[in-house]
């Protein structure tokens, strides 16, 4: 397989790194979610390469889930949501975008030594490993660092972007699997979004620091 | 003989750059003002606008210095000399070896110290929010401007930038993920080091939040023209950067010949044409940010470009 | 005995009669002449040991040793010169003179001249001597005469409580930094207890006692040279003294702590392990960063300037790591490229330091002010200080074509060869390190816009700048001969390097490629295909292109100047403070790195409407490094002096059995120990 084949789906992968890191950076819901479909069709993309690099035509499945279900349906829906719902427009972060951003360099660097002693590989397949391990991190990284509920979806699915650009950077990986997690995830939206809509309806915000209240283990409350 | 020939091909670059640059500015306002659905200035407009300014009297605060007089032209010479440099149409010019990448960078720091002097020499609020702001923003933008020419040179293996454009437009590089890093910070500390929307608007006064109009209101007459023309060329030394760096193609090998310099000054036309007309697309699709989300839009860059380094050190695969 | 042995001894002699001329100020005592007396006689004999210190440096013969019969009993008092140490005392002595020279003019407005004179030629000597010394003892004693002489001189404005704390602060880290050394040599010395470097340098040690003694020189050259977090006494001691001797504290004394690093690390204590080239390069990289950034928050010209050294120091740590992380891997030419780098700005910085801590003088004795919050307009009262100032900021900028361009640029092309080392760590750091001096050089500049912009430009912010005359005619000839300098340096930097390679050949086994063969005076560092520079290509189209356009303008457009109030936007405001000051300038960066690494405390009081008083802005920037480093050891000490003064009011018989505890314990050690 020649160089440029490589090349490409190595800077899909970046691409998607990229992305993550801009999902970082953005302060408002509404680019957080369009960052967010951009990723998934960056997913989507890289995807169908492999499905073409690989020669596995299950693949453009995965590819053609990824583009409708998380390039479309979903932020279409987290939009209504954001409309409906008249969600702050600014994201209330726990810590300021520029040091999340620096935390996200060093998640990137401990990712690449991670997968640095995976052998038997390719170096290639390694670094796409990384890459796909980084999102992952950073997409936990999202979740810990925002505040509303929304972004915290958000951060959950590029997470599983992430995994899925592991899964399919690896060779043969069955259907099945990439249905059930699509599938996972599609439930955990919905869930997530009731529990949003039911937050907003107690809480009259989505700020989940507004459930501490009702853990019950803090006294102080 | 071939010396007289190599000052000269120098001298066409030197001369090149200066002459091209009024029109590129009138270029990006024309497309800009027709985004807007107005009709817009002239193309050549800019021409007109120097030529005017430079027959003016320049009017001079009661307590300028000398440091007020010669900073625009310092300003000019440094980004004249620093555009210059880098390579348009051909490769492998006489003086290309006088001064890589890196001093490239430096040489518009030398610019932007005049200039940011310059702008708290008549000691006015509005100077000084503009100097304060300036160097606030290169503070950011200067090094991952370096982090990018490092990202360039780990993957050429020279900071020469003649010999960066040869390596490219060999096109043995291949696409790199650091160099696509690489570029995506650069287009940031472009829009940045260049005053354009987001960071600032270079058709606006007397907005608080302005900063490189800030520096040099107090400026008239032929003062303004050299800064003006200095930021013209500075846009267009970004262009030439964009072009070297990351869309060799076309551009004359050392040794070549009267057609393939032809060819290389026709590409380096098209491809700032190109730029010029993407650019204000770019600035018409989003808006004017906060002064203090400068540091997130740069910062973004300086990381983008730590990204790129760091993944180059790590291997040399990325 | 060789060819250098004139000078050598020339040089020698002179550090006697550096000591001299402090007998020679005590018998002046207070009288008119001892100013001139003294600084005249330290600039002739600055000026011989330049030139004998010039003279060994230039001439590549092997080195110059001496024992004399003083000091410890077997080993004698050793001197000695090579490549390294001529090229320290070319930098100590250069300062020196300069600064002798500025002093003719500049003692004059001394208050106290009878408590910084008899120490002057003292402190000259201790640092000549710690260049000179070629046994253990020597160089500590000559480091610890070094450091007291110039806290005296610090000390000198003692009824100031501020001059008080900082030489209280400056003793006790140059004891801590004495103790190191002192606990590195003897590890190296070993138990045979071979204190002549000769000795150190050819016993082998174990990887144990090397970094050890890395680590311990590390901590106690650092100290002296103001390594973060070390470097707290630096921002307090430098601007104390006065800004003769502040330009000597900062430009030339912290290079003797780099110094006695390299001669340490790079000489004595035997190959080392890449790990210390990651330890070096971190902290070089964190200093450089912190340094540049508690600069840019100081509104004190003079703490400023002392907070900038930090971030040099940085700067050559960096260059000092990288060295030790490709020599330790084999890359004896990246290792020589990094170390050319380093000692080029170890040069570069004592000159433009000491330029604009003159600079910063001269401000202070024609405006009796050091807060720049006052100052401003100077350039109209001061022109030639102005230009001489100007010049050292576009220099410490980095700045092409002047000369501190060309060791960044040079370290910089260092960082760029670096990627082939193999340890990971070092790959993870190297990057972070370039990444760190990128910002640090941006932000320097920032910083000298600041420093500059604030002082001698706009309007000024008080009486005292608004008569400010022009200093006197000494202090500029000591101002212009340092602002030449950072010029031919930049533009003819190849001599420079070609002068520093046989310090390359005895350090590190090999040199940078021959520069002055290189046509048109450019620089290679590794091969033209990769890099060159060239600064008098860069100067000469400089000034061609901006005389020719000037020319051209006023020859066929227009000349024609009018001078009228200012416009301002049309709304312009008499008063000079509403011009950017200090605080405001610095603002927006302290906006950006606030969080992260500033403990700022801003404090705002603004009348509500309707109410008569000023409003206030109060501005408090603390170092970190304080509340981090220092605070926890500063409690620590005082809880364990608490409870330990417990002690002196026990009973005798508790008494006794603490002192039979104590001999218990140690008797069972005994036992143990067998």
């Amino acid at each position: 397989m020649s160089q440029l084949w490589f090349d490409v789906a190595h800077l899909l992968a970046g691409g998607m790194l990229v992305l993550s890191f801009a999902l970082l950076y953005q302060d408002r819901i509404a680019a957080v979610i369009n960052v967010f479909a951009l990723q998934a069709i960056a997913l989507s993309l890289s995807v169908a390469w492999q499905a073409l690099v690989q020669d596995a035509p299950h693949l453009i499945v995965t590819a053609a889930i990824a583009l409708i279900v998380k390039g479309f349906v979903i932020p279409t829906a987290l939009h209504h949501i954001i409309r409906q719902m008249q969600i702050h427009r600014e994201i209330e972060e726990v810590i300021g975008s520029g040091l999340t951003m620096l935390t996200g360099l060093g998640l990137v660097a401990l990712s690449i030594l991670l997968v640095q002693p995976v052998g038997e590989v390719s170096i290639y397949v390694r670094e796409d490993l990384a890459f796909a391990l980084a999102v992952i991190l950073l997409g936990l990284l999202m979740m810990i660092t925002r505040r509303n509920a929304v972004t915290q979806v958000v951060g959950f699915m590029s997470l599983e972007n992430g995994l899925v650009l592991a899964a399919t950077g690896a060779k043969g990986m069955p259907l099945v699997v990439e249905i059930s997690v699509a599938f996972s995830i599609l439930i955990a939206f919905i869930v997530f979004g009731i529990f949003v809509f039911r937050i907003r309806e107690r809480f009259d915000t989505v700020d989940v620091s507004a459930l501490d209240r009702f853990r019950g283990e803090r006294s102080d409350a | 003989m071939a010396l007289i020939l190599d000052l000269f091909l120098q001298l066409i670059q030197m001369v090149l750059v200066v002459a091209i640059a009024p029109a590129v500015i009138g270029v990006t306002r024309k497309v800009k003002a027709r985004l807007l659905r107005r009709v817009g200035p002239p193309v050549l407009q800019p021409y007109r606008d120097l030529w005017k300014l430079m027959h003016k009297e320049a009017v001079l605060a009661d307590n300028a210095s000398w440091i007020y007089r010669t900073a625009p032209y310092l300003i000019f010479a440094a980004t004249w000399v620093a555009a210059a440099l880098v390579p348009s149409y051909a490769t492998g010019l006489l003086f290309s070896w006088s001064a890589d990448l890196i001093a490239i960078v430096a040489l518009l720091g030398t610019a932007r110290f005049a200039l940011a002097l310059a702008g708290m020499d008549v000691g006015t609020a509005f100077g000084g929010i503009g100097s304060s702001r300036e160097m606030m923003i290169a503070s950011l933008a200067e090094p991952a401007m370096l982090l990018i020419v490092f990202t360039v040179a780990l993957v050429a293996g020279t900071t020469q930038l003649s010999a960066v454009a040869t390596v490219f437009s060999a096109g043995t590089a291949g696409l790199r993920v650091s160099l696509g890093l690489g570029l995506f910070a650069f287009l940031l500390v472009a829009i940045a080091e260049n005053a354009r929307i987001p960071i600032d608007n270079p058709a606006t006064h007397l907005e608080l939040t302005m900063v490189h109009e800030a520096m040099v209101l107090e400026y008239s007459g032929r003062h303004l023209a050299m800064i003006e023309a200095a930021a013209a060329l500075k846009l267009v030394l970004y262009f030439s950067l964009i072009i070297c760096l990351f869309m060799p193609f076309g551009i004359a090998g050392p040794g070549a010949g009267l057609s393939d310099y032809l060819l290389g000054i026709v590409a380096y036309l098209a491809k700032l044409l190109v730029l010029a007309v993407l650019l204000p697309i770019s600035e018409t699709t989003v808006a004017k940010m906060r002064v203090f989300r400068y540091p997130l839009f740069v910062g973004s860059a300086f990381a983008a470009a730590a990204l790129a380094v760091f993944l180059l050190f790590v291997s040399k695969g990325f | 005995m060789t060819g250098i042995d004139l000078p050598a001894v020339t040089g020698l002699w002179c550090v006697a009669a550096f000591l001299g001329l402090a007998g020679l100020a005590v018998a002046a005592g207070p009288s008119k002449i001892a100013t001139p007396l003294i600084y005249g006689g330290a600039l002739v004999v600055a000026v011989v040991a330049l030139g004998a210190a010039l003279t060994c440096f230039l001439s590549s013969g092997p080195p110059w040793t001496l024992v004399l019969p003083i000091g410890l009993p077997g080993i004698g008092a050793r001197f000695r010169i090579d490549a390294l140490s001529a090229f320290f005392l070319v930098v100590v002595n250069l300062g020196a003179a300069v600064t002798s020279l500025y002093a003719l003019g500049y003692g004059r407005h001394e208050e106290t001249p009878a408590r910084v004179l008899p120490f002057y030629g003292p402190f000259l000597a201790g640092m000549n001597l710690v260049v000179f010394a070629d046994d253990a003892f020597t160089f500590l004693l000559a480091w610890e005469f070094m450091s007291l002489t110039s806290w005296a001189i610090v000390l000198a404005r003692h009824r100031d409580p501020a001059s008080g704390r900082a030489a209280f602060i400056y003793l006790v880290m140059a004891s801590f930094g004495t103790l190191c050394l002192l606990l590195g040599f003897g590890l190296l010395a070993g138990p045979a207890g071979g204190y002549a470097f000769e000795t150190i340098r050819l016993a082998s040690h174990t990887p144990f006692t090397t970094t050890l003694a890395v680590v311990l020189a590390l901590l106690g050259a650092g100290s002296k040279a103001g390594l973060v977090p070390l470097h707290v006494w630096l921002p307090l001691a430098h601007p104390a003294a006065p800004s003769h001797v502040s330009a000597l504290l900062s430009g030339v004394m912290t290079k003797v702590g780099v110094y006695g690093f390299i001669r340490i690390v790079l000489d004595l204590a035997g190959p080392p392990n890449p790990w210390l080239g990651l330890v070096v390069l971190t902290l070089g990289g964190i200093t450089a960063a912190i340094g540049v950034l508690y600069a840019l928050m100081q509104h004190d010209l003079k703490r400023l300037l002392a907070y900038h050294t930090v971030e040099n120091i940085g700067i050559i740590f960096i260059g000092l790591g990288l060295t030790l992380a490709f020599r330790a891997n084999g890359m004896n030419v990246a290792a020589a490229l990094a170390l050319t780098a380093a000692l080029f700005h170890v040069f570069n910085h004592s000159i433009f330091k000491s330029l604009l801590f003159f600079g910063a003088g001269a401000v202070l004795a024609a405006t009796g002010e050091r807060d720049m919050e006052q100052l401003g307009g100077l350039i109209h009262r001061m022109p030639q200080t102005a230009v001489a100032f100007l010049i050292g900021c576009a220099a410490i900028s980095a700045l092409p074509p002047l000369n501190g361009f060309v060791s960044e640029w040079l370290t910089f092309q260092a960082i760029l060869v670096s990627p082939d080392l193999p340890q990971w760590g070092l790959k993870l750091t190297v990057p972070a390190a370039g990444a760190l001096l990128a910002l640090s050089a941006a932000l320097a500049a920032a910083c000298f816009v600041k420093a500059f912009g604030v002082t001698f430009l706009g309007r000024p912010r008080s009486s005292a700048a608004k008569v400010a005359n022009e200093v006197d005619t000494f202090s500029l000839t000591a101002m212009y001969l340092l602002a030449a300098i950072c010029f031919l340096a930049g533009v003819l930097p190849g001599f420079v390097i070609d002068a520093l390679s046989p310090v390359m050949a005895m350090l590190v086994g090999d040199t940078m490629p021959q520069q002055v063969a290189v046509p048109w005076l450019s620089i290679v560092p590794i091969a033209e295909s990769r890099s060159s520079y060239n600064g008098l290509v860069i100067l000469t189209f400089l000034i061609a292109s901006g005389t020719m356009t000037a020319m051209v303008i006023h020859r066929f457009a227009t000349r024609a100047t009018r001078r009228s109030a200012i416009w301002d936007c049309g709304f312009p405001l008499d008063a000079p403070q509403t011009q950017y000051g200090s605080a405001s300038f610095s603002m927006p960066i302290r906006r950006v790195f606030g969080t992260a690494v500033f403990s700022v405390h801003e404090r705002i009081d603004m009348p509500r409407p309707g109410e008569l008083r000023a409003g206030s802005f109060h501005l408090r920037v603390i170092d970190p490094a304080w509340r981090l480093a220092y605070g926890p050891i500063a409690r620590a000490v005082t809880a364990a002096s608490l409870s330990l003064n417990r002690l002196q009011f026990l009973t005798i018989r508790r008494y006794l059995t603490l002192v039979f505890c104590t001999l218990i314990a140690l008797l069972v050690m005994v036992a143990a120990w067998r």
